[in-house]
């Protein structure tokens, strides 16, 4: 099997792993008669997990390309996409445990929550940002859009923007967690930034640099601006 | 020619608004039962209520006690928040308080009162009957439970203490120390958490001092050895462990509302017209359920005790 594979396997086994524990906890809830399985309060519980996956996955997704130039390693761009998706399938199932466990299916309340609670408002519109990248993830999308295929996904640091403010929206008095996130993404953030505005001598330096390493070509500066 | 056309639907055909809003109530009492069916077979099957801690001697039933079924113990003890040992409902408080330990334990009793005192708590509880009091316990995120607690009535603890007449709140404040309360070391709340009642609310007959549950003592995680159990207002008023209760004058301002005064209050009554600024009050989740599966009521269902402690009160303003 070929490195990448290797490495698109184990995110893929890693990234279900949640939804897999939390299909077990259902099992070990009806048929196991384990209370504690989901916990008393079982909504919140995947309504906790779903939400952290989601920025988590999302994470993952954005720390592709940063990685993909201090390895210097062109080939985990393809690990990328997967990775966004899952953020997008934890994402989904996030906002359907609002649909479901707290509105239960009732269009005017869930209308009403949006409109009135600005920690619903970020939270949708973070969504709907996932479902307009998910939709253009694909090949097809990616051709047609052209340059502004890139601009468009840039949406991605704006989601993760959007997923932290939600989660610190709802924090109650321990804002450690949302803090740590915002850490992470503006990292994240920050290293795009650098590489996109630092001098050009650099630039060329680290075509070079990937030359001698033997995996970059001569036309590797221009493709490692961001994309 | 125009013909005029009749309306394709005549307006007897079109179902009442009251009609259809009773159908979307039966879906969702369909859906909840549905879930509880699940739940509540294994409810069934949980035979043994108790943790297996001490027995609480000569413990009275009360007719303030509510005839619904109470939550199952591990639930009880496994949800529920108690910031001292972790952030968060879930079962951290229940993990991190393995080790804690109740005794020795000093409660003190002072402030605007003629009989102020220092007491060890198994001194403190000697002169009191014990209670079973069988109560709802709304928490103010929207889940609930039922639970048979045991306790000493605080109108006779007043009784006991004579508050003079410069008396107008009670200020409950829960023990200080951080070899005990792992969190504390921490600036997750501002330490120790405070809370308080007005004094009538206090001397209410339904404010209970817990020392028990399911007749045993309190485990760590909700509240050992002594706490607060104010059944009408949201769970948070409900201070544990408490290491002082101190008679004065002022309003006491109370821990949440410290932290977040636009979405805690000092009164913090179970009322569903007046909503978290972050959720709706109107509903609530009788735990263990996944849904929303209750309609919250007015001051908890207690409102034919306690609404006239607040008659002529803005509810509103003072949520």
């Amino acid at each position: 099997m070929k490195p990448i594979t290797v490495v698109r396997v184990v995110l893929f086994a890693a990234a279900l792993t949640p939804a897999a524990a939390l299909v077990y906890g259902f099992y070990r809830l009806y048929y196991g008669a384990d209370f504690n399985a989901l916990t008393a309060n079982p909504g919140d519980y995947i309504t906790d997990q779903t939400g952290t996956w989601a920025l988590g996955c999302l994470a993952a997704s954005l720390s592709v390309t940063p990685l993909r130039r201090l390895m210097g390693w062109n080939e985990i761009i393809k690990a990328r996409r997967m990775l966004g998706l899952f953020a997008f399938f934890y994402a989904t199932l996030h906002m359907l445990t609002w649909v479901v466990f707290i509105h239960y299916f009732d269009v005017s309340f869930m209308i009403e929550d949006v409109l009135k609670r600005p920690f619903i408002t970020v939270g949708m519109s973070t969504f709907l940002m996932l479902l307009v990248l998910a939709i253009t993830s694909n090949k097809f999308s990616i051709r047609k859009l052209g340059r502004k295929w890139g601009k468009l996904h840039r949406l991605a640091y704006v989601a993760a923007a959007g997923g932290t403010l939600h989660f610190w929206q709802l924090v109650k008095a321990d804002t450690t967690e949302p803090w740590r996130w915002a850490a992470g993404f503006a990292l994240l953030f920050a290293i795009r930034v650098w590489w996109a505005y630092r001098p050009k001598l650099s630039l060329a330096a680290a075509g070079q640099r990937a030359n001698v390493k033997g995996r970059g070509t001569q036309s590797q500066p221009d493709r490692l601006k961001p994309t | 020619m125009l013909i005029k056309q009749p309306p394709d639907i005549r307006s007897s055909e079109i179902t009442p608004k009251s009609v259809y809003l009773r159908r979307r109530e039966f879906i969702q009492a369909s859906a909840a039962a549905l879930v509880a069916a699940g739940l509540g077979t294994l409810a069934d099957e949980a035979a043994a209520q108790g943790g297996g801690l001490a027995k609480l001697p000569n413990v009275k039933k009360s007719p303030l006690s509510t005839t619904e079924t109470p939550s199952l113990y591990q639930h009880i003890t496994s949800y529920n928040n108690f910031y001292e040992f972790a952030p968060g409902a879930g079962d951290g408080p229940k993990a991190n308080s393995k080790n804690f330990k109740p005794r020795p334990w000093k409660l003190q009793i002072d402030g605007l009162v003629n009989k102020p005192g220092n007491y060890d708590i198994d001194e403190f509880m000697k002169p009191y009957a014990l209670e079973e009091r069988i109560y709802r316990f709304r928490c103010v995120e929207a889940w609930s439970f039922v639970i048979p607690w045991v306790g000493i009535p605080m109108a006779e603890v007043i009784k006991r203490v004579e508050p003079t007449s410069k008396a107008a709140f009670v200020e409950f404040t829960t023990l200080h120390d951080t070899a005990r309360f792992p969190m504390q070391r921490t600036d997750l709340l501002e330490w120790p958490y405070i809370e308080g009642l007005r004094l009538d609310e206090a001397q209410h007959p339904l404010t209970l001092l817990a020392v028990g549950l399911y007749g045993e003592v309190l485990p760590a995680q909700n509240g050992a050895p002594i706490r607060l159990v104010v059944p009408w207002k949201y769970g948070f008023k409900g201070a544990k462990s408490l290491a002082r209760i101190r008679f004065v004058d002022k309003q006491p301002l109370n821990t949440w509302q410290k932290m977040a005064r636009n979405e805690y209050g000092f009164y913090a009554n179970v009322n569903p017209q007046v909503d978290h600024p972050r959720w709706s009050q109107a509903r609530e989740k009788r735990l263990p359920s996944f849904i929303a599966n209750h309609r919250t009521e007015m001051f908890n269902g207690y409102a034919d005790q306690v609404q006239s402690l607040y008659a002529g009160m803005d509810l509103r303003k003072n949520f």
